[in-house]
């Protein structure tokens, strides 16, 4: 018989080590996935986590993705994080990732062509305010209404998609594209255009924006009253009432923040990497950062790390659709399998693993 | 009502599930498993009745990963739930690879003799397809079940206190095991109504948040099966004549007409919330939470 007993405190030394640990169940796990596939699952894995690192061939492209992939993914689970320490599931970041796009994309397209300095800022701004803003419907209907926040962000996602084909195809559609959906290719004007920093590093403003990010977040949860009430709110709801944390302002506070970031992520993506509003430019960041968040133990720096890994699987499942035909979608069932290795090893940081049938006490 | 079964079998599903005590928010993820299984064993097999209890098959093994971690494993319900909508949505994307296009067996029509000659009515209320008086008849048994039956009583029990019910003998484990695969069979169901019957075809990501819609259903219906019927067909209702309005060339773009269902879901959620809180809605104490045996 096996049991478990329950640790009075987590333990340290397993926090770090599940993380590790998921990924190597999680390889195994893909590894049955690809052999079932018909593919040589050790080429599989080695394509997908060495070969866009290392191989003469693919890396001086691959390196530089790196970097453009997880970018997004860090500053969205940086914002997702700090809303799941305190207990606030905003599960709709794709949707403020869309809609920081369209209202960043908007905010520049409508001062085509003027050729300034001013307008990459002015987008990058309306961009967070448009994630913001769509963020503060689930958390107005949830203070006022206390309707529940998962639902309403989720639901909120299919609608901002929505949102973006209408926009696609009406107001933001490019005036000489012939017709075809989509809006002016905003990497190719200048005045919006979000470029590489430092040649051949992938390097652009939302890779920038995803370190402050997450140096910001690190200093707002550790060293930061804040944080302190964020993490309060999260473990003890009711002791946090108590020190004067008002639940209210915390539900505000975390979907707004996450919701900018989200939104941050989008208009980066739309003027740098995507260079368009078209229907479908989103692909699911916002979702695979939720993964993103949890990998990294919802702590700033783990974020980082695992915005990276998670990016090198994007880069590396192309890699191997490419060159051994695994279709894409393999991926994202491996990201899946991800989360799920990394919630059931979690046991362990709480529980210790008893043998033997334990005496009653 | 055609609109409205996928999202009744998987509402009622959960409905059970949350009753139990667990918050599952995978259902989106089962039903595109469900879809995907069905759709499959259907063209396979050439018969949708195989297709359907492939689906329920496939809806509940996914559910049973989620029962494994959340209650042996005891991982969080939440990311447990959302790690399986992820997990399905790139699994049913992977299985379906070579199913693009192509086109089902048909769910017969079950003909009901007279009653469907019946001028109006005849049409509308019977001359459906079987799994439509299925989800009809389901509803009706899960009434009975949580409202009437011994084994309802334990279920809701278990849902309501674990602890309690863990002091009485009541075997909370299994009890919330054997809901999380009811629950998941369901949604598989209600997963291959939507490629068998309603869609007729396989489209990667087509369950468009069906699942979402059937969870915030079971707020809407205040944890009762009666609820989820009436919700589930309210919200087909605005489904097809949203769609209606999009073949009449409504003044309005599709794309306005096609977010209306969920803006109408988030409305009534926001209506059904504003009037109490958790406890006069009627959700199960328990819901949500973990349960660990420290005898």
């Amino acid at each position: 018989m096996i049991g478990l007993r329950k640790r009075p405190e987590p333990s340290r030394a397993w926090a770090w080590a599940t993380p590790v640990l998921a990924v190597a169940l999680t390889l195994l796990a893909g590894g049955a996935m690809f052999a079932a596939l018909g593919t040589d699952p050790v080429a599989a894995i080695r394509t997908i986590f060495y070969d866009p690192l290392f191989d003469p061939q693919f890396a001086a492209y691959s390196r530089p993705q790196l970097l453009v992939k997880a970018a997004p993914l860090i500053l969205i689970a940086t914002g997702l994080a700090i809303g799941f320490r305190a207990g606030i599931w905003n599960i709709g970041a794709e949707g403020q990732y869309i809609m920081g796009a369209i209202a960043g994309a908007a905010a520049g397209l409508a001062l085509y062509p003027v050729e300034s300095r001013a307008i990459f800022p002015l987008m990058i701004v309306a961009g967070a305010i448009g994630g913001w803003a769509w963020a503060m419907i689930p958390a107005i209907l949830k203070t006022r209404f206390n309707t529940n926040e998962i639902l309403v962000s989720l639901l909120l996602v299919y609608v901002a998609e929505s949102l973006l084909a209408s926009m696609a195809v009406g107001p933001l559609r490019n005036p000489e594209g012939g017709g075809f959906p989509g809006s002016r290719n905003l990497a190719r004007w200048d005045a919006s255009a979000n470029p590489e920093l430092i040649a051949g590093t992938g390097m652009h403003w939302g890779v920038v924006a995803a370190m402050i990010a997450v140096i910001y977040a690190y200093i707002l949860l550790n060293r930061h009253i804040t944080g302190f009430h964020i993490r309060l709110a999260g473990q003890a709801p009711r002791a946090a009432r108590f020190a004067g944390v008002r639940p209210n302002r915390m539900i505000v506070f975390c979907l707004g923040l996450s919701g900018a970031l989200a939104g941050l992520a989008g208009i980066f993506e739309v003027t740098g990497p995507a260079g368009q509003i078209s229907i479908d430019f989103n692909v699911g960041y916002g979702f695979t950062a939720i993964i993103v968040a949890f990998l990294g133990r919802l702590n700033p720096l783990g974020i980082a790390l695992a915005g990276l890994l998670m990016a090198l699987t994007y880069i590396g499942g192309e890699l191997a659709s490419f060159t051994l035909g695994i279709p894409v979608a393999a991926i994202q069932a491996f990201q899946g399998m991800l989360l799920f290795f990394l919630l059931a090893v979690d046991v362990l940081t709480n529980y210790r693993i008893r043998f033997g049938r334990e005496v009653a006490a | 009502m055609v609109a409205a079964t996928p999202i009744l079998l998987a509402a009622l599903g959960e409905l059970v599930v949350e009753r139990a005590g667990v918050l599952n928010l995978g259902v989106e993820g089962m039903m595109i498993v469900g879809a995907i299984c069905g759709f499959a064993a259907a063209v396979e097999t050439g018969s949708p009745v195989l297709g359907f209890a492939a689906a329920a098959l496939g809806g509940a093994a996914l559910s049973l990963v989620f029962g494994v971690l959340t209650q042996f494993l005891l991982s969080n319900q939440v990311a447990t739930g959302l790690a399986l909508t992820l997990f399905g949505l790139g699994l049913s994307a992977l299985l379906g690879q070579g199913y693009v296009g192509v086109k089902p067996p048909a769910t017969a029509r079950l003909d009901l003799g007279p009653l469907g000659d019946l001028p109006f009515v005849g049409r509308v209320i019977f001359g459906h397809d079987w799994v439509v008086y299925l989800s009809l008849a389901l509803t009706v048994a899960i009434w009975w079940f949580l409202t009437r039956s011994r084994a309802g009583l334990r279920l809701r029990a278990v849902g309501e206190s674990h602890d309690a019910a863990h002091a009485l003998g009541l075997r909370v484990r299994a009890t919330r095991m054997a809901a999380i695969a009811f629950g998941g069979a369901m949604a598989g169901l209600g997963g291959a109504y939507l490629s068998l019957v309603r869609v007729p075809q396989w489209t990667e990501g087509m369950t468009a948040g069906a699942g979402w819609i059937a969870l915030a259903i079971v707020v809407f219906a205040s944890w009762r099966a009666g609820g989820v019927l009436i919700g589930a067909y309210l919200f087909g209702g605005v489904t097809i004549l949203q769609l209606n309005l999009q073949a009449a060339g409504a003044a309005i773009p599709v794309e306005y007409l096609s977010m209306s269902p969920y803006l109408i879901t988030i409305a009534v959620l926001v209506l059904i919330s504003a009037r109490g809180n958790r406890r006069t809605l009627g959700a199960p104490a328990d819901l949500g939470r973990q349960f660990h045996a420290t005898r």
